[in-house]
C-alpha cells in the first residue's frame, strides 16, 4: 500500500520577486525513491531545498502555497525548523564532511541531539557507517580526518552522517554528479537499499541514473512540473512531448 | 599572428623567406629583460624586509652583548664612544665637549667638570649623592623623573660583573650605587598583563567576530566590521590616556582596590587595543569556512548556535589562533599604554591589582636617560632582545603545537 509522505499544493517560489517555481503540486510516496529530472536552472534543486526549508538561508525567497509533510504544512508559523530538518535530512551535491575525524563527523548529529553516552554513540556511528556501505573501508581509521577520504567515500560518509540522525526523509541533491562511475554505482546501490527504511527524493542530471534507481520520476522545466509518473512510464511512454524530447536528448 | 599564418597557408606558392618570417621561432631562447628585472626587484624587496628584521635583531643583541663579555673591553669602547658622541640634544655650549656627554636634554649650564656626565635632565647644581623619587625644585627641570646620577669613569667594570648576577634577581633598581637589574619582575609583569589583556580581549573579539560572521545580516555586518576595524588604527596614546584618566578611576570605583594604576587597568586598556586585531583576523577566518559546512550542519537539524560553536568555530581554529597570537604580539610590544596605565612599579607579585612594569615600558621609560654604553644601557638592549626572543618562541609554539597536535585533535589525523 502506498502512503503519501510529501504533498505540495499550488506551490510558488520567488527569488526576490522573480518566479522560480510555478504552481507545483505533487505527491511523493513513502519509502520509495522519487527522482527529479530536468535541465539546469529548471527549479528542481530549488524545489528539493524547499522541502526542508534550506531556502530560508537565502535572502529574498518567498514561498506561497502548501508544502505538507505528514499532513503538516512545514511553512506554518509555528513550525520548528530545527526539528523539521532532523526529520528531513539532506545530502548535498558536493560532499561536505566537516573538518573533523570520521567518527566525529557521524557523531555530530546524535551529539547535538543530546546523546553523550560513548557506548551508544559508538553503536550509532557503526550502524550509520554500515548502512552507508562504508564501514569496511573506514573502520580501522575512525580517528583520521574525514577530509583525507576520496570523493566517493566522502559522499557516502555524508550519507552516513545524515542517516545517523535517523531522519524519515532523505533529500539528495545530485549526490553522484561529482563522482566516478564506480563510486556512482556504489551510491546508487546504497540508495536502492535505503528505500526500505527511508523516503528518498533525489535530484539528478543523469537520466540513466533516474531510470535505474527511482520508482517515480518528475520532469521539471522552467520552474514548472511538466510530468510526474511512474519511472517506467516516463521513460518508455511519456505523455508530454517536452518530456519525450528531453529524455531522448532532443533539447536540454 | 593568426592572420599571417592563414595567409601563408592560403598562398602556398609564396617564397620561403616570407614563410619563415611568419612562423614563431621557438628554437632560440629569448632573454626578456623586463620580466627578469621585475622578478629580481620583487625578490630583492622580499629579502630586504627579512634582512632588515634580522639586522635589527643583531643590532639589538650586539648592544646587549657586553653584559656577558669581558669587562675590560667594555670599558675601553665605552670611554672611546663616550668622548665623541652627543645625542639628540640641543646644546648651547659645545665648547668643552671632550669628555662630557649630553643626552636628550636642553642644557643651559655648561659644566666644565670633565669627569662628570650629565644626562636626562637639566641640572643647575651638582650633587655627589644619588637622589631619586623625590621632587626637586629646580625650575629648569623639564622631565618628570628626578634621578640624578653621577658616574665615575671606572665604575663600569664592577657593574658588569655584578650585573649578570643580578639579572635573575627580583629587583629592578638600575639607578643606584649598587644597581640591580633583576628582569624577573619585568618578565612576570609583562606576562601577567598579556594574560589579563587576552582574557579580556580574546572572548570579546571572538564572540563579536562569530556574531558578525555567522549571525549578523548584511546590513549589520557592514556597520559592525568597519567600526571595530576603525579601532585598530586608534593611536595607543589615546587609549592609554583614556585608561589613565577614565578607566582607572572607574574600575577602582567598581572593584575597590588600593593601587589606582595596576596591571588590571593596563591589561584591559591593552585588551581594547588588541580587540580590533583579533576581531578582524578571526572574522576573516570564520567567513572563510565553507558555507557547505554551515548548510550540512543545519541540514542535520543543528540550531544556528550549535552550528556556530561546534562546526564553524573549530573549523576556523588555525585562523583564530593566529589572531590571538597577533593580539599577544601587540600587547607584548605595547609601550605607550603600559607607560601610562600600569603604574610602572616593578613588583614581583601575582596580584592583578598591583602595579606592574612591562619589558617594553622599561625600554620606553629609561632609554632616553641612560648613559651610552653603560651596563644599564646594555641591559635595556638585552630586554629588547628578550622581547624579540619571546615573540619568536610564541610563534614557534603556535607553528609546531597548534598546527601539529592541536589540529589533529580537533580535525582528526
Amino acid at each position: 500500500m502506498i502512503v503519501e509522505k510529501i504533498h505540495t499544493e499550488n506551490m510558488f517560489l520567488y527569488y526576490s520577486g522573480k518566479m522560480a517555481l510555478n504552481n507545483i503540486s505533487i505527491q511523493i510516496p513513502e519509502k520509495k525513491v522519487t527522482a527529479f529530472i530536468g535541465p539546469s536552472g529548471c527549479g528542481k534543486s530549488t524545489f528539493l531545498r524547499s522541502l526542508n526549508r534550506m531556502n530560508d538561508l537565502i535572502d529574498g525567497v518567498k514561498i506561497e502555497g502548501k508544502v505538507m509533510i505528514d499532513s503538516v504544512n512545514i511553512y506554518d508559523k509555528n513550525i520548528d525548523v530545527v526539528n523539521l530538518r532532523k526529520k528531513v535530512g539532506m545530502v548535498f551535491q558536493k560532499s561536505n564532511p566537516f573538518a573533523k575525524s570520521i567518527y566525529e563527523n557521524i557523531a555530530y548529529g546524535p551529539k547535538i541531539n543530546g546523546i553523550n553516552n560513548k557506548h551508544q554513540l559508538d553503536e550509532i556511528v557503526e550502524t550509520a557507517l554500515k548502512n552507508a556501505a562504508i564501514w569496511d573501508e573506514v573502520k580501522d581509521r575512525l580517528g583520521d580526518s574525514a577530509l583525507g577520504l576520496s570523493g566517493g567515500q566522502q559522499q557516502r560518509l555524508c550519507i552516513a552522517r545524515t542517516l545517523a540522525v535517523n531522519p524519515e526523509i532523505v533529500l539528495m541533491d545530485e549526490p553522484a554528479s561529482a563522482l566516478d562511475p564506480l563510486s556512482t554505482a556504489k551510491i546508487e546501490e546504497l540508495i536502492v537499499q535505503l528505500k526500505e527504511h527511508y523516503t528518498i527524493v533525489i535530484v539528478t542530471h543523469n537520466m540513466q541514473q533516474a531510470a535505474r534507481i527511482s520508482d517515480n520520476t518528475a520532469f521539471f522545466y522552467l520552474g514548472e512540473l511538466i510530468e510526474y509518473d511512474k519511472t517506467r512510464k516516463i521513460f518508455t511512454n511519456p505523455e508530454k512531448k517536452q518530456t519525450e524530447d528531453y529524455i531522448t536528448g532532443r533539447f536540454g | 599572428m593568426a592572420k599571417k599564418s592563414t595567409k601563408v597557408k592560403s598562398s602556398k606558392s609564396s617564397d620561403s623567406e616570407k614563410k619563415q618570417a611568419s612562423l614563431i621561432d621557438i628554437t632560440r631562447k629569448k632573454f626578456r629583460l623586463g620580466d627578469y628585472l621585475a622578478e629580481k626587484v620583487i625578490k630583492g624587496v622580499a629579502f630586504l624586509s627579512i634582512t632588515i628584521i634580522v639586522l635589527i635583531f643583531f643590532f639589538v643583541f650586539r648592544e646587549a652583548f657586553p653584559i656577558f663579555s669581558n669587562s675590560k673591553e667594555i670599558k675601553s669602547t665605552k670611554t672611546e664612544q663616550a668622548s665623541q658622541e652627543t645625542y639628540g640634544a640641543v646644546t648651547d655650549n659645545n665648547t668643552n665637549g671632550n669628555t662630557q656627554e649630553t643626552y636628550g636634554a636642553v642644557t643651559d649650564s655648561a659644566s666644565k667638570d670633565g669627569a662628570q656626565e650629565t644626562y636626562g635632565e637639566v641640572t643647575d647644581k651638582q650633587e655627589p649623592q644619588e637622589q631619586y623619587g623625590v621632587q626637586t625644585k629646580e625650575p629648569a627641570s623639564i622631565e618628570g623623573s628626578d634621578k640624578k646620577y653621577t658616574v665615575s669613569a671606572g665604575s663600569g667594570t664592577d657593574d658588569n660583573r655584578s650585573a649578570i648576577k643580578t639579572l635573575t634577581s627580583k629587583e629592578w633598581v638600575p639607578v643606584s650605587e649598587k644597581p640591580r637589574y633583576g628582569l624577573l619582575a619585568l618578565i612576570l609583569g609583562t606576562f601577567k598583563i598579556t594574560l589579563i589583556s587576552m582574557l579580556f580581549a580574546a572572548p570579546i573579539a571572538i564572540l563579536a567576530a562569530l556574531y558578525t560572521a555567522v549571525f549578523a545580516n548584511k546590513k549589520m555586518k557592514e556597520i559592525i566590521k568597519p567600526t571595530i576595524e576603525l579601532l585598530a588604527g586608534f593611536p595607543s596614546v589615546v587609549i592609554g590616556f583614556f585608561a589613565l584618566m577614565v578607566l582607572a578611576s572607574f574600575l577602582q570605583g567598581v572593584f575597590h582596590y588600593e593601587t589606582r594604576l595596576n596591571s588590571f587597568v593596563g591589561g584591559i586598556a591593552m585588551g581594547i587595543a588588541a580587540i580590533p586585531i583579533i576581531f578582524t583576523i578571526t572574522e576573516d577566518a570564520l567567513t572563510a569556512v565553507p558555507k557547505s559546512f554551515y548548510e550540512a550542519s543545519l541540514a542535520l537539524g543543528a540550531s544556528r548556535w550549535q552550528t556556530a560553536f561546534f562546526v564553524i568555530l573549530p573549523a576556523a581554529t588555525p585562523g583564530i589562533f593566529a589572531a590571538i597570537l597577533l593580539g599577544i604580539g601587540r600587547v607584548f610590544g605595547e609601550t605607550m599604554i603600559a607607560l601610562m596605565a600600569t603604574g610602572n612599579a616593578a613588583l614581583m607579585d601575582l596580584n592583578p591589582f598591583e602595579s606592574v612594569r612591562t619589558l617594553a615600558a622599561t625600554i620606553g621609560a629609561e632609554m632616553a636617560e641612560v648613559v651610552f654604553g653603560d651596563t644599564h644601557y646594555n641591559v635595556l638592549f638585552l630586554i629588547g632582545s628578550l622581547l624579540f626572543v619571546f615573540t619568536f618562541v610564541i610563534n614557534a609554539i603556535a607553528e609546531f603545537y597548534v598546527k601539529g597536535k592541536l589540529m589533529k585533535r580537533i580535525q582528526g589525523k
